[in-house]
């Protein structure tokens, strides 16, 4: 297992009298090299959920699992830090993080925290910075020179450069252009495959949730109401409308078929290309007939 | 950020919450004077009932309010200590070394001066606390006013403060935001020497001071863009009214003045 929650709880400024219970007993599973995606409306408490993925919050009752790390309401910080290093944490908006004068030195920043030599820094900010499709040329520029879309690779580098076990995504591809949507969702995904990493993505785009989760986990008021593989959960447009979620695209269009007497023996289907196949399948030969 | 009470807005529901924020912002003013004034035990006692009694109404418990004092309390120490030693002799002389010495009088001005600080903190605590910072700019700026005839900009002045007020919680949210990025990063805030605690402020002032000029720029835009004018005379969306309850708060401020007058010590 690579991450497991165990009744979780959390409250904001717990024992105040401003505090606001933000989880509630969540407990989930994500195993060895997963993709989770966690959806929920806004304030559901994802981004919640998240932080406690690398104890930047600390569970207020329960516990969680993370690797060899074990977090409770009683773990120091001082502890905390080699889990710092094996949780990635790209946050919503991540290239607000920006910070050094040159590109290679930001992204060497954290190899740097966590112990790395100069040398090995830099020679880790040159991989990273082709690793997210950034020229050579762009290492000793200023990181507030670039595009907005370009400065969000940049601070992506500059987690990965750390070589995290697990790498949690807030909303990634947020104000990214089409284009820039997919490149970004393609490396995670090949980081993913290739090396092995376990992945947790919040996002409201159902589509990459069809496309790349292995697990889906969806959050409501700070509980979590259901959990299953994309198939399982988007198979209930219903259920997914009620709670303010939206449905794959493709999916609303096999849904509006089905209205017209369409049958799906498979279940919905998710993508254009499962849907295109579905529909080829079920087309009968030489065609004619209306449906 | 949760650590400071001082600054914050509790809501909640109480009379103290209800009254016209130039009315608490002039109390708490000729409060600050009250205290100055008392100089002697029973007239402390009767500030310290009075302050109880404006805790009480606000519905704000007392160890919450408590806790607004705690940040400062290096500095209560630190000035309650330099009374004891170094005050001028008079009365009985308890310790004597060198330049220091501990006296009577000492003692008891250091007793004062630690009521006072305790009784100003909690009672501007308790402002801050029941009043929300966008009524205490509007306070502000209406007790300015007569400043217009001296050509003092007040209607800009009440603008940049209300913006800068509106703002605070939208920077410490940025700020927390950007700690959590760089913490994940391998950041350690607050540990370590005082050099390696002001290098990790880089990462963070860096960050914040982009974020906050472009707010800013944003903000112009969005404002010219609706037309705004400094010159012009502004219309106020709250209007500020006295009630009953203020001219109530100024009998019970005017019992406990001539009640200290009467117990002061002359």
């Amino acid at each position: 297992m690579s991450i497991a929650f165990k009744h979780v709880d959390y409250t904001y400024q717990a024992g105040t009298p401003l505090a606001t219970p933000a989880l509630t007993d969540i407990s989930l599973t994500v195993p060895d090299h997963g993709y989770l995606a966690i959806i929920g409306h806004t304030g559901s408490g994802k981004s919640t959920l998240i932080q406690q993925l690398n104890a930047l919050l600390k569970p207020t009752a329960g516990e969680i699992q993370i690797d060899q790390f074990t977090i409770t309401p009683q773990t120091t910080n001082a502890a905390l830090k080699p889990l710092r290093q094996h949780v990635g944490m790209v946050f919503q908006f991540p290239e607000s993080q920006l910070f050094e004068e040159t590109i290679q030195k930001d992204i060497a920043f954290g190899p740097r925290n966590f112990g790395a030599s100069v040398d090995q820094a830099n020679q880790l900010a040159t991989t990273m910075l082709d690793l997210v499709g950034l020229d050579a040329s762009y290492a000793q520029r200023s990181p507030f020179d670039l595009s907005g879309g370009q400065m969000r690779r940049v601070a992506i580098a500059g987690v990965l450069a750390m070589h995290p076990q697990i790498l949690v995504l807030d909303e990634p591809t947020a104000g990214l252009d089409p284009q820039g949507r997919q490149e970004m969702m393609a490396l995670f995904d090949r980081l993913h495959r290739e090396q092995g990493l376990t992945i947790v993505l919040v996002t409201h785009q159902m589509e990459d949730v069809v496309a790349y989760a292995e697990q889906v986990a969806v959050m409501q008021g700070g509980r979590l109401v259901k959990t299953g593989t994309p198939q399982e959960i988007f198979q209930d447009p219903a259920w997914l409308r009620a709670h303010q979620l939206d449905v794959p695209r493709a999916a609303k269009f096999a849904q509006k078929l089905a209205q017209r007497g369409v049958q799906w023996p498979a279940g919905l289907p998710l993508s254009a290309e499962a849907l295109a196949d579905s529909i080829a399948q079920q087309w009968p030969q030489g065609g004619g007939t209306h449906v | 950020m949760s650590k400071f009470i001082f600054g914050r807005y509790l809501p909640l529901n109480s009379v103290v919450h209800r009254l016209d924020p130039r009315n608490k912002l002039l109390l708490s003013f000729c409060y600050i004077i009250l205290v100055f004034l008392a100089n002697s035990w029973v007239s402390y006692l009767i500030l310290i009932i009075l302050t109880l009694g404006a805790i009480a109404a606000s519905k704000i418990k007392l160890g919450f309010l408590m806790r607004g004092i705690r940040p400062l309390i290096w500095l209560i120490i630190f000035t309650v200590l330099l009374q004891i030693l170094f005050s001028p002799v008079g009365g009985q002389v308890y310790w004597h070394w060198a330049f220091i010495n501990i006296t009577q009088s000492g003692l008891i001005n250091a007793g004062f001066i630690f009521i006072r600080f305790l009784l100003i903190i909690m009672m501007s605590t308790l402002l801050t606390l029941s009043t929300q910072p966008l009524d205490i700019a509007t306070g502000l700026a209406s007790l300015m006013r007569p400043l217009r005839w001296l050509h003092v900009p007040v209607d800009t002045l009440a603008m940049m403060l209300s913006i800068a007020l509106r703002f605070v919680p939208t920077l410490m949210d940025e700020a927390q935001k950007i700690m959590n990025a760089q913490r994940a990063r391998g950041v350690d805030f607050g540990e370590g020497g005082l050099v390696k605690q002001a290098k990790s402020l880089i990462p963070l002032m860096v960050p914040l001071f982009m974020s906050a000029f472009n707010r800013a720029e944003d903000l112009s835009t969005a404002m010219e863009a609706r037309g705004y004018q400094d010159s012009e005379h502004r219309s106020q969306y709250r209007i500020l009214t006295w009630q009953r309850r203020d001219t109530v708060t100024w009998i019970i401020f005017g019992v406990g003045l001539v009640l200290i007058l009467i117990s002061r010590r002359w």
